[in-house]
């Protein structure tokens, strides 16, 4: 798996060479710190531990400015661990640039979505709304959640209103469709999770099927 | 200049020849006929632009044997190769979809005459030119730039 962690930019369009306009995201990817590269030996797995973006030291706890130190970076903000079939050949203190991925490669990205705090059915899980007019009284209600005397109660896990966003989401299969090595930018076919500026993960592609 | 708007910048066409709604054009549109590419006129008026910066479009209106056609360009698209103003147009509206229920004489755009048009024709036609001179230079200057390196 190939990693690096950045942060939603914004989104744009392109055009391929054919004309066609393309939605796509841009991502300000790295460069990542490696932090820590966890051994067969000493950890039972194999891995790196990224880094993304300083954070400032007020603002990180002692325990964790201890950690940084030891690798002589800044604090970051953001750290996230890629495992790895065989040991790693970075060491601490390496830096992970945009440039680990290709043009057209698919990959995943990792984000939290946009929080929407207590959220009715209708948003939340996409029902139905009712009519609006002729003396309806079921604009946005949910409707009926179960039967009667016999079951008696409603079912578990029965779809309805509350809290809903601010969770972790992944978006597969996402087409790489530019990588700026300068500005260390990855441009994206389609929309990630989260707002601007919130922090994503790429990575490779679990399943790697391209969408459509 | 945040990141989209870099993008966006290199993105765009260096020249968009100014084009308003009402104003009659024709816009030369690359098409592909098997391994051929050529360029197709698409004349008509535009009685709508929408979207800003990169993602802005046109839409054409035109009569094709008394049916109306409608094609919406991205004007920043490397397909539309140049769109060139036959006739400027007055409109009191930005987007002028009351056309669509006009047949015949009326489907016409009030021309745009006097002195202000003419300016701006004339100014247009500077910009253009100082526009392509530049970019003539520009090649001409490239060459000699790779063979000194």
């Amino acid at each position: 798996m190939t990693l690096i962690l950045g942060k939603k930019s914004g989104m744009t369009q392109v055009f391929t060479e054919e004309g066609k306009a393309l939605g796509a995201t841009v991502i300000s990817a790295g460069p990542c710190t490696v932090c820590q590269v966890r051994t067969e030996e000493r950890d039972g797995y194999n891995a790196v531990q990224l880094g993304f973006e300083d954070a400032p030291v007020k603002n990180t706890r002692k325990p964790q400015l201890g950690h940084f130190e030891k690798v002589g970076t800044a604090p970051k903000r953001f750290l996230r661990e890629e495992r790895l079939d065989k040991p790693s050949e970075h060491e601490v203190g390496d830096q992970i640039t945009a440039t680990v991925f290709e043009v057209g490669q698919l990959v995943d990205v990792i984000g939290t979505i946009k929080g929407r705090g207590f959220a009715g059915t209708i948003k939340r899980h996409g029902f139905h709304r009712g009519p609006m007019t002729h003396g309806s009284k079921n604009k946005r209600a949910p409707g009926s959640i179960g039967q009667s005397a016999y079951p008696g109660r409603v079912f578990k896990g029965m779809k309805s209103s509350g809290h809903y966003g601010n969770s972790r989401k992944t978006i597969k299969n996402l087409e790489i469709i530019r990588i700026d090595e300068a500005r260390n930018l990855i441009l994206v076919k389609g929309s990630i999770p989260g707002s601007i500026g919130s922090l994503v993960q790429v990575q490779t592609a679990k399943t790697g099927v391209k969408k459509g | 200049m945040n990141v989209i708007d870099q993008i966006e910048a290199e993105e765009a066409k260096k020249f968009l020849p100014t084009v308003h709604v009402g104003d009659t054009v024709e816009v030369h549109y690359l098409i592909r006929e098997g391994d051929k590419e050529r360029v197709q006129l698409f004349i008509g008026t535009i009685i709508a632009m929408s979207g800003r910066g990169i993602s802005r479009t046109m839409t054409v209106r035109r009569l094709v044997q008394g049916e109306g056609v409608e094609r919406i360009f991205p004007i920043h698209s490397p397909r539309v190769k140049d769109v060139v103003v036959t006739r400027r147009g007055r409109a009191r509206q930005s987007k002028l979809y009351y056309m669509r229920d006009r047949v015949g004489k009326s489907t016409r755009v009030r021309e745009f005459v006097g002195d202000k048009a003419r300016k701006e024709r004339d100014s247009e036609r500077e910009r253009r030119d100082a526009f392509a001179a530049a970019s003539e230079a520009e090649a001409n200057a490239a060459p000699e730039a790779t063979e000194e390196a």
